[in-house]
């Protein structure tokens, strides 16, 4: 199933991702990744969800989040007109002989080492959710001993803002 | 003025109007119980929290105010849930009133603690936790005004006893702005237009009314449009009482739980109106096959109804009401004499006719409410319980206007129908409130028979009584192959002797020649009186 972003404006209060995330296992919808943080405005919290489902889902999904007091605006987000990123910091297995094999690789993917040990080495990357995979599956054949994921955030391209107050535009 | 959190919350209280409170006092509720003293405000004592929820749902349905129940913390809170959910279900407004414990003990799992806001939450509109006494006027504010705006619901604002005795500044705001929150009350032009053209091509229109009609207060609108434009209409369970049930073009309640006549004009109309209704799977469990044939418009002020269960062909947000005035102002009748006729035969033909009954050993409940219903003046209520007992009434009974019906629709929650019909009776004092029950849901909520004797309520009970759970008993029979399986209540009690002991008036009968004077006796002053029908047990649903 096709894979939507939805972004999704919310007061920034106690208790309110506890009623996103409580409507999507009340209502059976399925999350593939989730990722809050505060906006611009102190008050205004920011959820990027993406969610799998097809046109029907996605539209209950944004009806139903809509009728949360607390969500102020839900915007899809078009896959072509937005830019997505996720964050996953991974430590794989490295000797001697397999550092500079995995330095290159991260070169290549333009990641960052961020911790070195005798015995490992801790990478950060960030990019769409395919980039980050494609590391990982190239880090594997090094043992990876952890990874840690963020879920996607995004925002869209050009000169569109999506706001708490009304104007999309400027 | 500067005044204590409890003091506030008495005193907004009393701004929004509220006259009744339905409640049960515990610790961490005690310094609203103490503002409560010096307030006019009046306060009706229930046996259990549910019955609480459950009385101020039943008031809310009554009156079309926004009901109130309060209740400590903990088992309190979570006693109130049911109730919370059944109104959730209906779209009932409602607001409650938590204790809670103090703040800084809170998650600390101390005494009669219990995380309300998040055990609600799956049905409930919005909820509260008041952390700090200067939000109580905004909070309280906000709860009345989201309970009753939009599509209704319960609001729930849980407040820790340390909040209630906190010192504010008391200035209740004006008005109310959520930015997240502007529920659409008009219909948009453009597709009010595209009804009333479907309505003038329609050969074989039919509307069905939900409760949405009920709570938006528009029968009178929708009996304009259904005279003007020959119209049938079918009612949901929610929607019983949206328009007359002996009107000409009422066709009855539709669905799995409904009539014939209901059903042929759903099934064979080419223009189906979905009013204020959701189009819950008990009223359309074969909606795509409706959709084939029909183009379907769907009118609803929650815009996650439309298109959630049905496909739909002119989608129209708003207000029954309100959109029912627009398209009054353009709407032309269609074709559809032949269609009216179709509808109006079978619907005679179809009449129930209870012949050969008088000998018969048992009491027919059908009998029983449709004598029923000639007997009661158009304000009078009748409440439910949920099982056999509440098709039979919804099926039988002549409903006269809006708000005399009252039953737990959605969640189909036994126990609901003795306290509604005690929030019924607060409500209008004026009306008799007839509550029809089965033997099993009237023990569901029997404690309540202490409210109505303390409140000198002179409520009228009929119990269905089969010594059975009916309507399972009948899914066991027609779809487990008859093994019956704890549907048995043969101990009951002696229903008379319970009402002797709290001074209440009542009787049994067990045959149908009975009923007439039965009634006429149970009828015949205010006080309670509970009116025991022995059934048989084999007695069907439909």
């Amino acid at each position: 199933m096709p894979k939507h972003t939805l972004s999704v404006l919310v007061e920034n209060r106690a208790g309110v991702l506890n009623r996103v995330a409580g409507l999507f296992s009340r209502r059976g919808f399925n999350i593939d990744s989730l990722a809050v943080g505060v906006t611009e405005d102190p008050e205004v919290s920011r959820i990027t969800i993406v969610v799998n489902g097809d046109d029907y889902i996605v539209e209950q999904v944004c009806k139903q989040l809509n009728k949360l007091i607390d969500v102020i605006k839900i915007k899809k987000l078009d896959d072509r007109d937005s830019v997505s990123r996720e964050l996953a910091l991974i430590k794989v297995g490295a000797n001697a002989s397999t550092r500079s094999e995995i330095a290159q690789l991260v070169e290549i993917f333009r990641a960052k080492i961020v911790d070195v040990s005798k015995t490992t080495l801790t990478i950060e990357i960030s990019g769409d959710n395919e980039k980050v995979s494609a590391m990982e599956d190239m880090l594997k054949q090094f043992g990876i001993k952890e990874i840690v994921r963020t879920g996607a955030i995004a925002i869209e391209r050009g000169n569109k803002y999506i706001k708490a107050s009304n104007n999309d535009e400027e | 003025m500067e005044m204590t959190g409890a003091q506030a919350i008495v005193r907004a209280l009393e701004i929004e109007k509220v006259e009744v409170i339905f409640g049960y006092p515990g610790a961490a509720i005690c310094p609203f119980y103490d503002a409560l003293l010096d307030s006019d405000i009046k306060h009706i004592l229930t046996r259990h929290e549910q019955g609480a929820a459950h009385a101020a749902s039943g008031y809310a349905r009554a009156t079309g105010k926004t009901g109130v129940c309060v209740a400590t913390s903990g088992p309190g809170a979570t006693n109130l849930i049911t109730g919370i959910a059944t109104a959730y279900m209906d779209s009932i407004p409602m607001v409650a009133i938590t204790g809670q414990v103090s703040t800084e003990a809170i998650g600390r799992d101390v005494f009669q603690e219990a995380d309300i806001t998040g055990a609600t939450a799956p049905f409930i509109k919005h909820s509260y936790l008041v952390k700090d006494p200067r939000d109580l006027p905004r909070v309280i504010k906000e709860a009345f005004h989201i309970a009753s705006t939009g599509r209704p619901g319960p609001v729930l604002i849980d407040i820790p006893v340390d909040v209630q005795n906190g010192k504010l500044k008391f200035d209740y705001p004006k008005s109310v702005n959520i930015r997240g929150y502007k529920p659409t009350y008009e219909g948009h032009p453009m597709q009010v237009k595209r009804i009333a053209e479907a309505i003038r091509k329609a050969k074989s229109p039919v509307i069905c009314a939900g409760g949405g009609v009920i709570s938006s207060n528009a029968s009178q609108e929708l009996l304009e449009l259904v005279e003007r434009c020959e119209i049938p209409v079918a009612t949901t369970l929610m929607g019983i009482g949206a328009i007359p049930s002996d009107h000409r073009l009422n066709v009855g309640m539709l669905g799995s739980h409904g009539v014939y006549t209901a059903n042929y004009a759903v099934h064979h109309s080419d223009l189906l109106i979905v009013l204020g209704a959701r189009v819950g799977d008990r009223a359309m469990a074969r909606v795509s096959k409706i959709a084939e044939k029909a183009k379907i418009v769907h009118i609803d002020i929650d815009p996650a109804e439309i298109g959630k269960n049905i496909g739909v062909s002119i989608p129209v947000v708003g207000d029954a009401k309100t959109i029912l005035k627009q398209l009054l102002a353009i709407v032309e009748k269609g074709d559809v004499e032949k269609w009216v006729e179709t509808i109006t035969r079978i619907k005679r033909e179809r009449a129930r006719i209870f012949d050969g009954i008088m000998e018969q050993n048992y009491v027919k409940p059908q009998y029983v409410i449709s004598l029923l219903s000639d007997m009661l003046a158009q304000d009078d209520i009748v409440t439910t319980e949920v099982g056999q007992n509440q098709i039979w009434t919804a099926n039988y009974l002549k409903v006269k206007k809006a708000r005399t019906f009252i039953s737990s629709g959605g969640m189909g929650t036994m126990g609901y129908g003795l306290p509604a019909g005690v929030g019924a009776k607060v409500g209008k004092p004026e009306s008799r409130v007839v509550v029809v029950s089965g033997d099993g849901s009237f023990q569901m909520s029997l404690q309540e028979l202490g409210t109505i004797k303390q409140n000198n309520l002179g409520i009228k009970i009929i119990v269905f009584n089969n010594s059975r759970l009916g309507m399972v008993r009948e899914i066991q029979k027609n779809k487990y192959c008859g093994r019956l399986n704890q549907v048995f209540l043969d101990e009951n009690p002696d229903f008379v002797k319970l009402m002797d002991a709290y001074g209440f008036r009542a009787e049994r009968i067990m045959r149908n020649k009975e009923v007439q004077k039965a009634l006429e006796r149970m009828l015949e002053d205010d006080r309670t009186y509970l009116l025991e029908c022995i059934v048989d047990p084999d007695e069907p649903t439909l």
